[in-house]
């Protein structure tokens, strides 16, 4: 902005000879912006203006409030919390020595649907108390090797997971190393309930962030087993599973895509779930769900918005409705120039 | 913790407020054409800030253009009823009979000085002197036809109605501030006489007129014209011997000649030949107050600025100028004490005295204002430290006559170690030292040369200026600044809670919420752009400013940037990031919790947010601003879209999967709503019902209220801005002042009462008295 407008300073008093000229150049050019006399407009804060926007506030808000909740209460969510279920009864004191033990990990719950839901639902599971944004966690990975198989042996990021006997591990560091291994396998009226497992990763990252022909390599081989192993002859890019997983979760709750069913379910229908508890989350007192829903235009089932909303639409009506009680109670008008009474001598220091 | 942009932004604006000051057409002196200068760049915000101003006078207040205006020659004054002798038609009259006495009188107007004339080729003479008022003097003897024309050595040469006269110059007895006076002493080529001219204070020739002539005339003359703020000198002669001239001749070479005490020796020489005067005449010589002097005065002064006078000149003249300007009231309001005293004791009781009535006056709504000289100053600074810088604090307005440039540099330096913001203004080289020691100079470009302008922070053309420097400059710089600072405070506070909120959630191990571009990018671009063109805010208009100066306390006082406005900045970015934090985890929440996904909306909630508050807080609007706040909220997304266009980039495709999502826009909206509506009824409930003067003043200056009309400050014309004024128009009665003129009529015991009734002695009398023995004093010491 400023190179439109000519410096000023640049002239030489110096020089006495040229004074007629010299004087014109130094007068600094006129514009709007450089006397600082841009046309501008100054909005004050009128009762009327703010009483007015609180109120527009209110009427936005309380009806988006009241069909977000209507979509959040649309949605229908199956949950069911099995890490301690899913426990032998001899072992419910030491779960610990019983999710490390070879024992059978297999567990059966029964899931009951109360509404109907509509296809596709989405199966998650859900981990409490998981930090998946630790710092030093979420470090634990090394986007180069996932995308190129050329860059197989750059580790250096992900320690401690980061070489085993000497080789390095494709897919190397923390995250993937502890993938979720739990698997459900769901059957409704004796006939198995297919699920999908394809799509349920962002296609960004089966496209750009795993390479086609990255395949894993001595994973889970270490002295300390992690989570799920992988199978060797699928390359990255299509082991949806971990591309799910890798997308770290921001919140120490949160839920991760499974798998999709594609089947609509009627009230009442009794889903039974065989799962495979292989997943230690015992040792951090971390809890496991098995999640089905369905979704909305907003999201799965979240209130939250709703009720925000019907609360700040509320108190702006509450505000707005108060100023006004305020301003036809004890009117004041605005620029009284017996507010403006100088008695208190400015410089009296 | 202190942001980086801080530093960046506040150096980008405050140049920005240098280059507002250089660009302001209303500073330009259109006579010179020369426009305002801020060579410092760092300090506008100071300006608005400062509590005392110390100003020379001469120069300064003044033109430092002096032009005769009236006379009084044996008895007969000239120029009463025109205002200018010259064009008085008894004098011309006088003149043109060869009244031996006017006569004689010009001719001491026309040699009696050190100037030296410049024929030029077409024959015209023009004259080179050191001092304006010998220029003065010189130019009004040519103007009624005793034209000096010729220095050819030692020989001078006169042309008065047609006939040449020549003088020899013998010796020239020059000024010293301790005789005040200068003598020549000439030969006239033609008769052989020896004659002795003198021309200087009234209390330098006065007191010494021969036995037997009648001095009073004089005396009038002198007190008139000073009431009147004119310079007096008075003009003597003094026939010599030729016997007497030898011998003193002798003297005086011997006393010239001489290693030690030479000047003393010389003083003493020349008292010898300097007495016995035949006074000829008084000349009064104007040197006109600038324009808008005395407006510029009283508007700093209702902004609560204290005006201190440091001058070199004598002690009635700067009296007489201050109360010619608004410096100080006339008697019913004003009370003028005088601090003198040549002696220890004498200095240190009417100090005391001095403060006794300061103490006791300064509850009751009067102004009142100490008066001292050089002498007493030196004194008071050396032993009574202390009580004068009491004095200096209770006082709203000084008058420091005879003070060298040293002691002008010790005020300042006085007051700047009570905490004081000073600002020194000046002309002359005289001034540079105080302009320098203070902590903001301003120097003004003017007859004087550009000593002091170069010396200066800001030079200006024209004392007047000074009001919008200090009101408009000033103060938009110190609102704009205190906004800036805060605001940048603010914003980067509200990323740091953020993180730290979200350190709590991750289980205390230092994940930064936001990638590594957004934290750079951040305080780089989505929250500077917008902030920097607050340097177009104004809160209120310029015009409101001029008619409400005192609107300027709260710059002084630091109203608007202090701790508690610090805490309520501090207040609302804890706020601000506990709305979007708890907004984003909530919203995205289970499936939806992507470490990036999150990210991006707790930032994109803050960039939200930054928008409406800098909104919310500018007070006028530019199109520049709308650009900077909704341009650099359209840049937010652009920039984005464009980051997660790159596939290698962390956040690739976020932005684009965002911004499909209505429950990201959902969110969004909220946050605005929850962050903005509490900071905005608060701001509302304060502004209606506990306005500030700056509300109110806001208020009544948008809705057109009757404050504005109230106007306790009539508009002052400018008249010299259009065009370039010529010397004769100064001339012109109707261009005085309204401020000048009243004391025209007023007598000259209201202003004489109003110094005695702080301190019961004739003042006059006393100066001169005093002033015979300083020159004594200083020797001895």
């Amino acid at each position: 902005m400023s190179s439109s407008t000519p410096s000023s300073s640049a002239g030489g008093v110096g020089s006495a000879d040229s004074a007629a000229p010299r004087r014109n150049s130094k007068r600094p050019k006129y514009s709007k912006f450089t006397q600082q006399e841009l046309p501008a407009c100054k909005p004050i804060l009128t009762p009327r203006w703010v009483i007015s926007a609180f109120m527009l506030v209110s009427i936005v808000f309380i009806p988006i409030g009241v069909v977000s909740l209507f979509a959040s209460r649309d949605v229908v969510e199956i949950i069911d919390r099995y890490e301690t279920a899913c426990v032998p009864d001899g072992y419910k004191n030491d779960k610990v020595t019983f999710i490390q033990s070879n024992l059978t990990k297999q567990c059966n719950r029964t899931l009951t649907v109360k509404k109907r839901m509509k296809k596709p639902i989405y199966v998650y599971y859900q981990l409490d108390n998981f930090y998946q944004n630790h710092r030093r966690y979420v470090k634990s990975r090394s986007d180069s090797q996932l995308k190129e198989n050329s860059s197989w042996d750059d580790v250096s990021s992900c320690k401690p997971e980061d070489m085993s006997k000497d080789q390095p591990i494709v897919p190397c560091g923390l995250i993937a190393w502890s993938l979720f291994n739990d698997t459900y396998n769901f059957s409704l009226n004796d006939q198995q309930l297919a699920v999908n497992k394809k799509g349920i990763s962002w296609k960004s990252d089966r496209d750009s962030k795993f390479g086609k022909d990255v395949f894993p390599q001595n994973f889970q081989n270490g002295s300390l087993k992690g989570g799920a192993t992988l199978n060797l002859s699928i390359p990255l890019s299509e082991q949806e599973d971990l591309i799910v997983w890798m997308r770290t979760a921001a919140l120490p709750t949160f839920r991760k895509l499974y798998g999709k069913i594609e089947q609509d379910l009627q009230p009442n229908d009794q889903i039974h779930v065989t799962l495979d508890n292989n997943y230690n989350t015992y040792s951090f007192n971390g809890k496991k769900k098995l999640v089905l829903s369905t979704t909305s235009w907003l999201g799965g089932k979240n209130d939250f918005l709703g009720i925000a909303y019907l609360t700040v639409g509320g108190l702006c009506f509450f505000l707005a409705l108060s100023f006004t009680v305020v301003y036809l109670v004890k009117p004041r008008r605005l620029g009284d120039p017996s507010y403006l009474s100088w008695n208190r001598n400015p410089g009296g220091h | 913790m202190i942001p980086i942009s801080i530093k960046v932004s506040l150096d980008l604006v405050k140049s920005l407020y240098a280059k507002f000051i250089d660009w302001d057409a209303e500073m330009i002196d259109y006579e010179t054409g020369i426009p305002s200068h801020a060579t410092n760049t760092a300090i506008s915000e100071d300006l608005g800030q400062v509590e005392y101003i110390m100003t020379d006078k001469t120069g300064t207040l003044t033109e430092n253009r002096m032009i005769f205006r009236r006379c009084c020659i044996s008895g007969v004054f000239y120029g009463n009823e025109s205002g200018d002798a010259l064009k008085d038609m008894k004098l011309l009259n006088a003149v043109a009979g060869g009244s031996p006495d006017v006569v004689q009188f010009l001719t001491v107007m026309a040699i009696c000085n050190t100037v030296v004339p410049i024929k030029s080729k077409t024959g015209a003479i023009s004259y080179k002197a050191q001092s304006q008022d010998e220029d003065a003097l010189v130019n009004a003897a040519a103007q009624l036809h005793m034209v000096y024309a010729n220095k050819n050595a030692n020989i001078l040469e006169i042309r008065f109605n047609g006939s040449v006269i020549k003088y020899e110059v013998l010796e020239i007895l020059e000024f010293t501030s301790d005789r005040k006076r200068m003598s020549v002493v000439v030969k006239d080529c033609q008769t052989g006489k020896i004659v002795l001219l003198s021309k200087g204070a009234d209390e330098a020739i006065l007191p010494y007129a021969f036995v037997g002539q009648q001095t009073r005339t004089f005396i009038e003359a002198v007190e008139q014209y000073a009431q009147l703020g004119l310079r007096t000198l008075c003009l003597a002669c003094r026939e010599l011997r030729e016997d007497e001239y030898q011998e003193w001749s002798l003297m005086f070479k011997e006393a010239s000649s001489t290693l030690v005490d030479r000047e003393w020796r010389i003083a003493e020489a020349c008292q010898r030949l300097e007495h016995d005067f035949e006074v000829l005449g008084v000349t009064a010589i104007e040197d006109r107050l600038q324009d808008g002097v005395p407006e510029t005065i009283e508007t700093l002064r209702k902004a609560g600025i204290n005006f201190w006078m440091l001058t070199g000149d004598k002690q009635n003249t700067a009296i007489q100028i201050a109360l010619s300007c608004n410096f100080i009231s006339p008697e019913p309001k004003g009370q003028l004490l005088l601090i003198d005293g040549k002696t220890e004791d004498e200095v240190c009781r009417s100090l005391e005295r001095v403060l006794l009535t300061m103490r006791i006056t300064s509850s009751e709504p009067k102004d009142v204002a100490f008066v001292v000289d050089g002498w007493a100053l030196e004194i008071a600074l050396k032993h009574y430290r202390k009580a004068f810088t009491e004095l200096a604090i209770l006082s709203r307005t000084a008058i420091c006559c005879r003070v060298t440039p040293s002691q002008k540099a010790q005020l300042v330096e006085l007051l700047k170690s009570c905490d004081y913001r000073t600002l020194a203004i000046g002309d002359g080289g005289n001034d540079v030292r105080m302009i320098q020691q203070a902590d903001i100079g301003v120097g003004i470009s003017g007859r004087e040369g550009l000593q002091a302008a170069r010396a200066a922070d800001y030079s200006i053309g024209k004392f007047r200026f000074l009001k919008r420097l200090i009101l408009v400059h000033g103060r938009y710089s110190y609102n704009r600044t205190a906004f800036l600072s805060q605001y940048s405070f603010y914003k980067s506070l509200v990323i740091c809670f953020i993180q730290i909120f979200f350190s709590f959630i991750s289980g205390v191990s230092g994940t930064s919420l936001f990638n590594s571009v957004s934290l750079m990018a951040y305080n780089v671009f989505y929250t500077s752009v917008p902030v920097l063109v607050s340097v177009l805010d104004k809160d209120l208009s310029e015009g409101t400013i001029m008619q409400h100066p005192q609107i300027l306390f709260y710059c002084q006082a630091g109203r608007l940037l202090n701790p508690s406005t610090f805490a309520g900045w501090f207040g609302r970015s804890l706020f601000h990031a506990i709305v979007v934090f708890v907004i984003s985890i909530h919203a995205y929440a289970y499936e939806k919790s992507e470490m990036e996904e999150l990210s991006m909306v707790a930032l994109s909630g803050c960039i939200w947010l930054q928008a409406f508050v800098v909104a919310l807080e500018t007070n006028s609007f530019t199109i520049l601003q709308h650009l900077a706040i909704w341009g650099n909220l359209v840049a937010f997304y652009v920039i984005n879209w464009i980051f997660s266009a790159i596939p290698a980039s962390g956040m690739y495709t976020i932005m684009f999967r965002l911004c499909r999502q209505p429950s990201y826009w959902i969110t969004m909206s909220l946050i605005v709503a929850a962050g903005m509506g509490p900071v905005l009824a608060l701001k509302y409930f304060r502004y209606t019902y506990r306005p500030s003067k700056i509300n109110t003043l806001q208020q009544a200056e948008r809705m057109g209220g009757p404050i504005l009309t109230l106007g306790n400050i009539e508009p002052h014309p400018r008249p010299m801005e259009k065009e370039v004024v010529s010397p004769l128009q100064i001339s012109q009665p109707k261009n005085r002042n309204p401020v000048y003129e009243p004391l025209l009529s007023d007598s000259p015991n209201s202003s004489r009462r109003s110094l005695g009734s702080g301190a019961p002695f004739d003042f006059f009398q006393s100066q001169s008295r005093l002033s015979s023995s300083y020159s004594r004093n200083c020797k001895d010491n």
